[in-house]
């Protein structure tokens, strides 16, 4: 809140001083405040906050995936406006704002002309319900304004900003707090109005372009300043941002009149599709004006998300716990996959991998899993919703017929509303993406169905999508770790197939899985969710020794037979290896850590010959 | 337009016959000025069109209508200045004497419309480009001034536009320049006056439909869509894109008539920014609100609106395209179309939101667009001809710099060659095949001949082993280029490959949709899983990888179209594994017409022996932990193997010189005599011109413009290397071409007669038994012949046999004839 006053009296420095070094100085204020302990928890989010609880032109923060990146707009970064009564001429500053003043004198010499850009954001597609709902907590405890109470809510905002007054300030005026009190009263008004536009029933006319289907929460117009060229399509950030949701921009919106787009040339280049895309009503698509972005390695919100001092202290203290919760992880696993220590071992590798790097357009890292020989009947459903427990965000495709066929996977831009259609394969990265190939029935795939398995077999060999741009296709790198169950080995490519072997049969599936989900405590549940994002971020290398020792004994095993090990299978166990050590904790990779992995994957390797040869026909 | 007296109308009328419309074209100028000021004769003079033509043809300037320009902006104007009063004191400008009146500067910029067209006129009079390969100039004199000659071209042809390349005019006047530049509203129309006055001084008798309009090109800095800023709004730029969609025909209105309901006085309202100010009030009877909008005589002009997205080869990555909305006026409207490839030049604009009357605020974000003065397609040619020019990228002095300081290290072959898919281990001849292949020879045109164009580019297959990257390969080939395709063989139909007419939904026009092939001109198509393909998809590959054109006959559209592409493909063998037994024909099972236009087959596979492994066990864990500028050191960047190779493909042209050509002859002579001594064939022209064509491609990579004989013997060495481990018998072991061409090996095929000759005489030595049992005589030729005899050799003898009309078969029976 308080940083919204200091807002608030930074654009009129502007009227006496056209000097642009305030913005500057702006920027500096704000990230310097939210670099302070704590500071960002004050800012209430998009994310959990209903838009008809936050107040205008107040600072929020919003964790987001870049959907689509509109094309830049000029704006009048400073203008100038006559006073119709008094003549009186005022320089006023555009910046942060949808929205002139009134009586803006267009001929004027001292308008400045500026450039920003905005971009479509979305909440991160695919977050699992466990991360949202830790994130509000957290955000609820700080912000007591957030209180869902419509009738405390002005209380709360008194109470809010007394708390305010009470901290140290040395930017605040003395005269910001009727603005303050006159917003919210304002505010109070506007709720019941908004609300009765009912954000539920009104989103299903309008589409917000959601990756993946059902999914729910504001979608949000951004406005850059600064920066731009250091963002990139899904990327998922953290902004913080001057909210926006003046009515004006609705109305501008809504109350054109067919005759008059017909006869004015310059409106009439929009079709009412792109309107409808660029300019959706400011209930329903908030405008946040950023001031900074924070990239987000991760959205687990159990992890200090900053990668400063706060989060090296975490992981060091953590490293030490690390085998321990492996260990309790594995046999957690171990059951779930029905007593199959050597799939949960794979299963747990697969959770933790992150393409770190491409050689050209070799991605590193990778390792998608292919879990083979899945009991039928709503078992792979059920493994979902425990790894969806699990990592902070997952996506399960039913790769049945008719999804394969109807469902749009791969983005595509719609000349027509001038926008980027969203696919379920525009996902953020680390995203867990599962496959399900046990839905999958005999049938015939239709041209789109191809397309489909095509982009799915690109996504899991290059870790790329191909965005339809209808004249030509446009590459995306990501990074989506793939998991497919499936009966029989998938047809889709996999770095590493995994038979199951279960040991146990439990007679009913449904209450087995139950029983061993309930039977985890959310504290050690939750330590297993900080695990596994953290191996993830851990750096890894390998000393000359042990690059020597892997030559030697990749040597070694091609000597006994040359088909027995190719090029491939030792790109293989590389990956695996580096897996097993940072599973671990370990950051260098031991002989020990080697031999390990060897031994894994002849385990597994074993397995899946012994399989070929019970189905005998198998390729 | 959106004033509530406007009302749109069909079409545009003649107006009442003034010879020439007071009207001036700069709209900061004030009428009483004009009036006042300027004289009929005087250049500031521009008139308006008056109506069409009337019975008589008219000539010279004021006989000839003056087309208005909406490109230039009539659409938004200034505030209006008495330029006589204010400017010398607000701008400071220097107002001296000039012969027809005052010597000024336009309001707002340091234009001198006396001084710009003089300049320009001179400029038209004196420019000379000895050095100009523009089509354009195409069967111009160079050596003459090069506008006199178009200006002479416009009186013969009569179309009244004079293209001018901006980078002439900075060569010549570098002043002139930047003005165009910056004011080019004020500077085209003086342009225009001094083409005018030129033309009509020197062709008094020409007649064009109106007066000549001059359009300025190539605005030097051919920017890219993302980097215009507001400093460049207003101002001339030239940027490149695609289109990717175009609107329908907009009438504009450009002047309003009005006319009184009570005194039926008539008057002329001009647009004044995007609209038109009703009179309240007639002048001549002074009648209040009796003016009504009379559209059959108001003026309108030609706009479309037509929407430009930058391309895709100018973006960072990882984020979308930007769009550009852009109108085109008049004569440019519908000259464009979704799918083209285009640079534009324009005038940028930003206009203000509309302000509604009924709010207080406004939304402060200006609409931009370019108002269009010049098209140019870069793809225009593709379909017919060659577009070297269009394709030519900008270097910057110092990157040619450093591309030259690479091209001189006596290295920079194999340099470029371990560059390429640093990732993959190994394989340096593939690497070097491929980067050949990349480089590309050149171009020979012997069309005058009746030979059409030799082939240019290099085919190359891979073959062998699942596994050994070949796909990693082509994914790195596909990035690297810029008009690269990747197919996969499995996936693609030949309809995906060449060309499809598909129905536009909108206009019902039937379109070429081209193909991976026709996409991939001057580029790379790179087809995975070769084997894989259907053969009639593999069919249309005949004609492109000799002929480099595709023919399609499809829904009444007939046509050729160039696919000079380079094809780089990769196939598996038959059997999961490669079969060291078998020819690479058999390995495979592609038809030899097609194996024989590859000029480098290659097999990749999996070497069995303990050094290459421990270099590629090195390789990759290096590869896996290797941290990014290690990488870096060892290699060269991406951007400069790509920057390399499209300078060598556009800049270097190499030719033969004496020594190399003698070297080539011998090496083919050579390659001749092998199979000589052996009563086949080893070599065929086919042969000779890949070898050609690998040595231009090295000669290429050296930048050098001639091929010499270190060219030819890599050129040599290289096709030795893959004809050996792609055309060895695997039966006798020596390299045999015809494994290629006929898909049978020489020795295989006399092998093949020696069996049938046997067998016949045989037959023959037991004298008359007119019919044998099958069996029985494939036991007995076995047991004669001292060379196993398989039941397939037996059954080819037979049949060879039969065509000889010697026997038939007939089930289990063999009768003599």
């Amino acid at each position: 809140m308080r940083m919204w006053f200091v807002c608030r009296f930074c654009c009129p420095a502007a009227q006496s001083n056209s000097n642009p070094e305030w913005e500057a100085k702006v920027l500096e204020y704000f990230k310097g405040q939210l670099r302070e302990k704590e500071s960002h928890s004050w800012v209430p989010s998009l994310n959990d906050v209903p838009l008809h609880y936050l107040k205008p032109n107040s600072l929020v923060k919003f964790r987001c995936l870049v959907q689509d990146m509109f094309d830049p707009e000029f704006y009048m970064g400073v203008y100038e406006t006559v006073d119709p009564s008094t003549k009186a001429n005022v320089l006023r500053c555009g910046k942060y704002k949808d929205v002139t003043e009134c009586g803006v004198d267009l001929n004027s010499r001292n308008t400045v002309t500026a450039e920003r850009q905005t971009f479509y954001c979305v909440p991160i597609p695919g977050e699992s319900p466990w991360a949202k709902e830790i994130s509000f907590l957290s955000a609820a405890r700080v912000v007591p304004s957030t209180s869902y109470v419509p009738s405390r809510q002005k209380r709360s905002y008194e109470e809010d900003d007394d708390d305010m007054d009470t901290q140290p300030q040395k930017q605040r005026e003395p005269h910001t707090e009727p603005h303050g009190n006159g917003d919210s009263k304002r505010q109070e008004t506007e709720a019941p109005s908004s609300q009765t536009t009912a954000p539920s029933d009104c989103s299903s006319h309008l589409d917000l372009n959601f990756p993946l289907p059902g999914e729910r929460g504001p979608a949000c117009l951004v406005k850059v300043y600064e920066g731009l060229d250091s963002f990139k399509l899904n990327d998922t950030l953290e902004i913080y941002g001057i909210l926006s949701v003046n009515p004006v921009l609705t109305v501008l919106g809504e109350e054109k009149d067919p005759s008059l787009l017909l006869l004015n040339p310059t409106e009439s280049m929009e079709t009412p599709e792109e309107q409808r895309a660029h300019d959706p009503p400011a209930s329903l698509v908030p405008r946040l004006h950023m001031l900074y972005a924070r990239p987000l390695q991760h959205n687990n919100p159990l992890l200090p998300s900053a990668p400063t001092e706060d989060q090296s202290a975490f992981v060091s203290s953590f490293l030490v716990e690390m085998a321990s919760v492996r260990a309790e992880l594995l046999a957690y696993l171990t059951h779930v996959l029905l007593g199959d220590g050597l799939a949960a071992e794979y299963l747990l590798l697969h959770l933790i991998s992150n393409v770190y790097t491409r050689r050209d357009v070799l991605p590193l890292g990778k390792f998608t899993l292919n879990l083979s020989g899945c009991p039928l009947n709503s078992y792979t459903e059920r493994l979902y919703q425990i790894v969806q427990q699990l990592v902070p965000c997952s996506y399960r495709l039913s790769m049945s017929l008719h999804t394969m066929n109807s469902m749009r996977l791969v983005p595509k831009k719609d000349y027509v509303a001038n926008r980027l259609v969203s696919g379920a394969l525009q996902l953020a990265r680390n995203t867990s993406l599962f496959l399900d190939e046990t839905q999958l029935e005999q049938g015939q795939l239709d041209s789109s169905g191809v397309r489909n398995i095509t982009a799915l077999g690109n996504l899991i060999s290059w870790q790329k999508v191909d965005y339809d741009f209808s004249y030509h296709q446009m590459e995306f790198p990501c990074n989506i770790n793939v998991l497919v169950t499936s009966e029989g080995r998938s047809l889709l490519p996999s770095d590493c197939q995994v038979p199951l072997q279960p040991q146990v049969t439990p007679p009913n599936m449904e209450e087995y899985l139950t029983t061993i989900h309930m039977a985890q405590f959310t504290s050690q549940i939750n330590k297993f969710r900080v695990y596994l994002s953290l191996a993830r971020t851990l750096d890894y290398s390998i000393s000359d020794e042990v690059t020597k020792a892997v030559e030697d004994d990749f040597v070694d095993m091609r000597k006994d037979d040359p088909q027995s090990v190719t090029a491939e299978d030792l790109h293989r166990m590389l990956v695996v290896a580096r897996l097993l050590s940072l599973s671990l904790g370990q950051t260098t990779l031991s002989r020990d850590g080697w031999m390990r992995a060897k031994h894994i994957d002849m385990l597994r390797r074993s397995r899946t010959e012994q399989q070929k040869s019970l189905n005998g026909n198998e390729p | 337009m959106s004033s509530p007296t406007s009302t749109p109308v069909g079409s545009k009328r003649s107006r009442d016959d003034i010879p020439v419309t007071r009207k001036f074209y700069r709209n900061r100028l004030s009428e009483s000025y004009l009036q006042s000021y300027v004289d009929m004769s005087s250049p500031l003079m521009y008139g308006t069109p008056s109506s069409r033509v009337e019975g008589t043809p008219r000539s010279g300037v004021r006989g000839t209508p003056v087309r208005q320009r909406p490109d230039l902006g009539s659409a938004r104007k200034a505030p209006q200045v008495d330029l006589h009063t204010e400017l010398p004191s607000a701008d400071g400008a220097v107002a001296s004497e000039q012969a027809a009146g005052q010597k000024l500067v336009i309001w707002g910029t340091d234009v001198n419309v006396g001084t710009c067209k003089e300049k320009f006129q001179r400029f038209l009079q004196r420019f000379i480009d000895p050095t100009s390969n523009e089509d354009e100039n195409a069967g111009l004199d160079l050596n003459e001034p090069l506008y006199m000659q178009k200006l002479e071209e416009i009186s013969v042809i009569g179309e009244p536009v004079l293209n001018v390349n901006c980078s002439h005019v900075q060569s010549f006047d570098a002043d002139l320049y930047r003005q165009l530049i910056s004011y080019p509203q004020e500077v085209i129309p003086t342009f225009d006056m001094a083409v005018n006055e030129l033309f009509f001084e020197r062709f008094p008798d020409s007649i064009l439909e109106h007066q000549i309009q001059v359009r300025p090109y190539n605005a030097l800095k051919t920017r890219n869509m993302r980097s215009l800023n507001p400093e460049d709004i207003d101002q001339m730029i030239t940027i490149s894109g695609m289109v990717i969609r175009t609107s329908q025909l907009i009438p504009e209105m450009q002047e309003a008539f009005f006319q009184c309901q009570v005194c039926a006085f008539s008057t002329r309202v001009e647009v004044d920014r995007g609209r038109i100010a009703e009179p309240a009030v007639c002048r001549n009877c002074n009648t209040t609100h009796s003016l009504a909008l009379i559209h059959n005589r108001s003026a309108f002009s030609d706009k479309q609106m037509i929407k430009v997205q930058e391309s895709p080869d100018d973006m960072p990555a990882g984020q979308t395209p930007h769009t550009t909305i852009v109108y085109a006026h008049n004569d440019l409207v519908d000259k464009v179309q979704p799918g083209d490839r285009i640079n534009i030049t324009g005038i940028y604009r930003a206009v203000p939101m509309r302000e509604n009357p009924r709010q207080s605020t406004v939304k402060s974000v200006y609409k931009t667009h370019i108002d269009v003065i010049h098209f140019r397609k870069t793809d225009e040619k593709r379909l017919h001809g060659l577009d070297e020019d269009s394709d030519q990228k900008l270097f910057t002095e110092e990157r040619v710099q450093t591309l030259k300081e690479l091209a001189a290290k006596p290295d920079v072959y194999e340099r470029l060659s371990s560059a390429l898919a640093p990732s993959i281990y190994e394989q340096e001849d593939i690497k070097k095949g491929i980067l050949l292949q990349l480089f590309g020879g050149t171009r020979k045109d012997f069309s005058q001949t009746g030979r059409g164009n030799f082939r240019a580019e290099v085919n190359i297959l891979l073959c062998g082993d699942p596994g050994t990257s070949k796909s990693q390969l082509l994914q790195y080939v596909f990035n690297l280029v810029p008009r690269g395709q990747y197919t996969s063989g499995k996936g693609s139909s030949a309809v995906g490959l060449t060309a499809y007419v598909m129905k536009d939904p909108e206009t019902k026009q039937l379109v070429l949709q081209t193909g991976a092939l026709v996409l991939s001109d001057n580029g790379i198509c790179c087809i995975d899983e070769f084997d894989k393909m259907s053969d009639s998809t593999r069919s249309v590959l005949h004609e492109v990888m000799e002929q480099q054109t595709l023919s399609i006959a499809k829904a009444g559209i007939i046509c050729q179209l160039n696919a000079r592409t380079s094809v780089l493909a990769a196939a598996n063998p038959v059997e999961s594994q490669w079969n060291p037994k078998k020819t690479t024909i058999e390995n495979i099972q592609l038809p030899h017409t097609l194996l024989s236009r590859f000029d480098l087959i290659f097999l990749m596979l999996d070497p069995q022996d303990e050094a290459y492994d421990r270099r590629l066990a090195h390789h990759l864990v290096a590869l896996y932990y290797q941290s990014e500028e290690q990488i870096e050191e060892e290699f060269l960047d991406m951007a400069v193997l790509k920057d390399y190779i499209a300078y060598a493909r556009t800049y270097i042209n190499p030719r033969l010189n004496e020594e190399a050509s003698q070297a080539l002859i011998e090496a083919y002579v050579d390659m001749r005599k092998i199979g000589s001594g052996r009563g086949m064939v080893s070599a065929y022209p086919r042969q000779l011109e890949s070898l050609i064509r690998l040595a231009e491609a090295h000669a290429k990579v050296r930048f050098s413009d001639k091929v010499e004989t270190v060219d030819v013997e890599e050129a040599k060495r290289l096709h030795r290397e893959a004809l050996k481990q792609s055309a060895t018998d695997p039966r006798t072991g020596f390299v045999d071409i015809s494994i290629l061409t006929t898909g049978m090996s020489a020795t295989a095929r006399k092998r093949k007669e020696e069996v049938a000759q046997a067998l016949k005489k045989m037959i023959q030595s037991r004298g008359k038994t007119p019919a044998m049992k099958y069996q029985q005589l494939f036991d007995d030729l076995r047991g004669q012949s001292e060379a196993a005899i398989t039941k397939d050799m037996f059954e080819e003898a037979l049949r060879a046999l039969a065509d000889e009309d010697y026997l038939t078969v007939t089930g289990k029976t063999v009768r003599l004839l």
